[in-house]
């Protein structure tokens, strides 16, 4: 671990690992801290060159992350050399931040995570909150000495869940939640004729999900919800428990991710896997179960 | 750039291709920025009236596009928001690349246009969606009022 301090901000010691996020302010204060680096992630690919967080290195959920043939994420050596290129060492603390309330940044830190990178954070509000504070940006790239990270299995066991293992927890009655729009849960579509078509064959959701719009768990200036909302959310409403064997799933799981920090991090949740698959494997696949309507 | 595939694309889309093949790949996203500051602002009446124009729901960000048919020329008009610059170089492309055209030249843009710009490796699929989907409803748009 690196010696990087703790952001003491009240509302983060409510949360079940009160180190996961840090604030704006801390980070503002911090920037220089040695053994810290700040990745920016986003949906967009060009927000960053736009401009950036002074000292911020990119990492494209497209580019650097996913595998560039088969639908899958890079394997160690990839990661390695792109952690050494961002000067990322193994006991860097890494503070994610990215526009859409975090989606990409908490999808980027949940794949880091199937590295085995232990310190990783969340910026709370992400991108969108620290230029609404009128922050520094910079169009500035820094360069960053290379590092020889070492080559680090990823271990898909315990955060990722796969097709069959889906189908297996259907079967079990698992818990799953599914983060996307209610129309998409549903499975009404949008499409008229001569329009391009949507993506997936099939509308609904997995059966037994239960629906939870990822945006319930922020508030509108992108930062997380406090910790008795996202209880009453996830825990009153849903029913769900922290020693709960939970899947979370989305389109192509970069939504689920937001989820999956709230679950894991910020509400202690011990067993939570991300479908990275999501409804664009589901959706397409022969044979699989599927749900319609809004319950 | 060359080739069979490139041949098919207006002079305009032919340029974009030409002008992203010819830039090394580690510059490539700088050039698609240099395309999202040069979309141009929307004229009235669509600046005040967003919802006069048509949304690309195909795209993750909202992008409204307009092809006007004025005489035997067409204009297209797009807008999406600054926090989308990858979206604003789509439509900012498509501007250049297709205005001034005439219908039937529209029209006879192959759908898989974007995906001959040298940009798929860059941008995700769903991206390229969106783009291929402001395409399309620009061609609709251009059937509908030739054939009005």
């Amino acid at each position: 671990m690196s010696n990087v301090p703790l952001d003491p901000t009240e509302k983060f010691q409510e949360y079940a690992t009160p180190g996961a996020l840090v604030s704006t302010e801390w980070l503002a204060a911090n920037l220089n801290t040695p053994g810290l680096v700040v990745v920016e992630s986003d949906e967009d690919t060009l927000l960053y060159e736009t401009g950036h967080i002074p000292g911020s290195v990119k990492v494209d959920w497209h580019t650097d992350l996913n595998d560039p043939v088969s639908r899958d994420y890079v394997g160690p050596e990839d990661f390695a050399a792109l952690m050494s290129r961002k000067g990322i060492d193994r006991d860097t603390t890494v503070v994610f931040y990215g526009d859409k309330s975090n989606w990409w940044a908490a999808y980027a830190l949940w794949v880091f995570r199937l590295f085995g990178h232990t310190d990783v954070r969340l910026l709370d509000g992400g991108r969108q909150k620290w230029e609404a504070e009128g922050r520094e940006m910079t169009k500035v790239v820094p360069t960053r000495a290379a590092t020889s990270y070492p080559l680090s299995p990823r271990n898909d066991s315990d955060l990722r869940a796969y097709r069959e293992q889906v189908i297996e927890h259907v079967g079990a009655n698992g818990c799953m939640v599914d983060v996307r729009s209610p129309q998409e849960f549903s499975g009404e579509l949008t499409h008229m004729p001569d329009y391009p078509q949507e993506g997936t064959l099939r509308g609904g959701h997995i059966p037994g999900a239960k629906s939870v719009p990822w945006k319930r768990a922020a508030n509108d200036d992108g930062t997380f919800k406090g910790i008795a909302d996202l209880r009453a959310i996830y825990e009153g409403e849903k029913g769900l428990a922290a020693d709960d064997n939970v899947i979370a799933y989305c389109r192509i799981g970069e939504r689920s991710s937001h989820t999956w920090f709230v679950l894991t991090y910020l509400l202690g949740f011990k067993n939570v896997r991300n479908y990275d698959g999501s409804w664009s494997e589901w959706g397409n696949a022969v044979r699989l179960p599927i749900a319609v309507g809004a319950e | 750039m060359s080739g069979p595939a490139a041949a098919q694309l207006p002079p305009g889309l032919a340029a974009v291709a030409a002008d992203f093949a010819d830039t090394p790949r580690e510059m490539r996203l700088e050039l698609l920025l240099e395309y999202a500051d040069r979309l141009k602002p929307l004229p009235e009446p669509y600046a005040s009236q967003t919802d006069l124009m048509e949304r690309v729901e195909e795209c993750q960000s909202p992008l409204f596009a307009i092809a006007e048919v004025v005489g035997d020329s067409v204009r297209i008009h797009a807008t999406a928001p600054q926090e989308s610059p990858t979206t604003r170089a789509f439509a900012c492309i498509m501007q250049l690349g297709l205005s001034g055209l005439t219908p039937e030249e529209i029209l006879a843009v192959p759908a898989a246009a974007p995906l001959q710009l040298g940009l798929t490796e860059l941008v995700s699929p769903l991206r390229m969606r969106g783009a291929t989907g402001l395409l399309a409803r620009i061609q609709r748009q251009v059937r509908a009022a030739i054939s009005a």
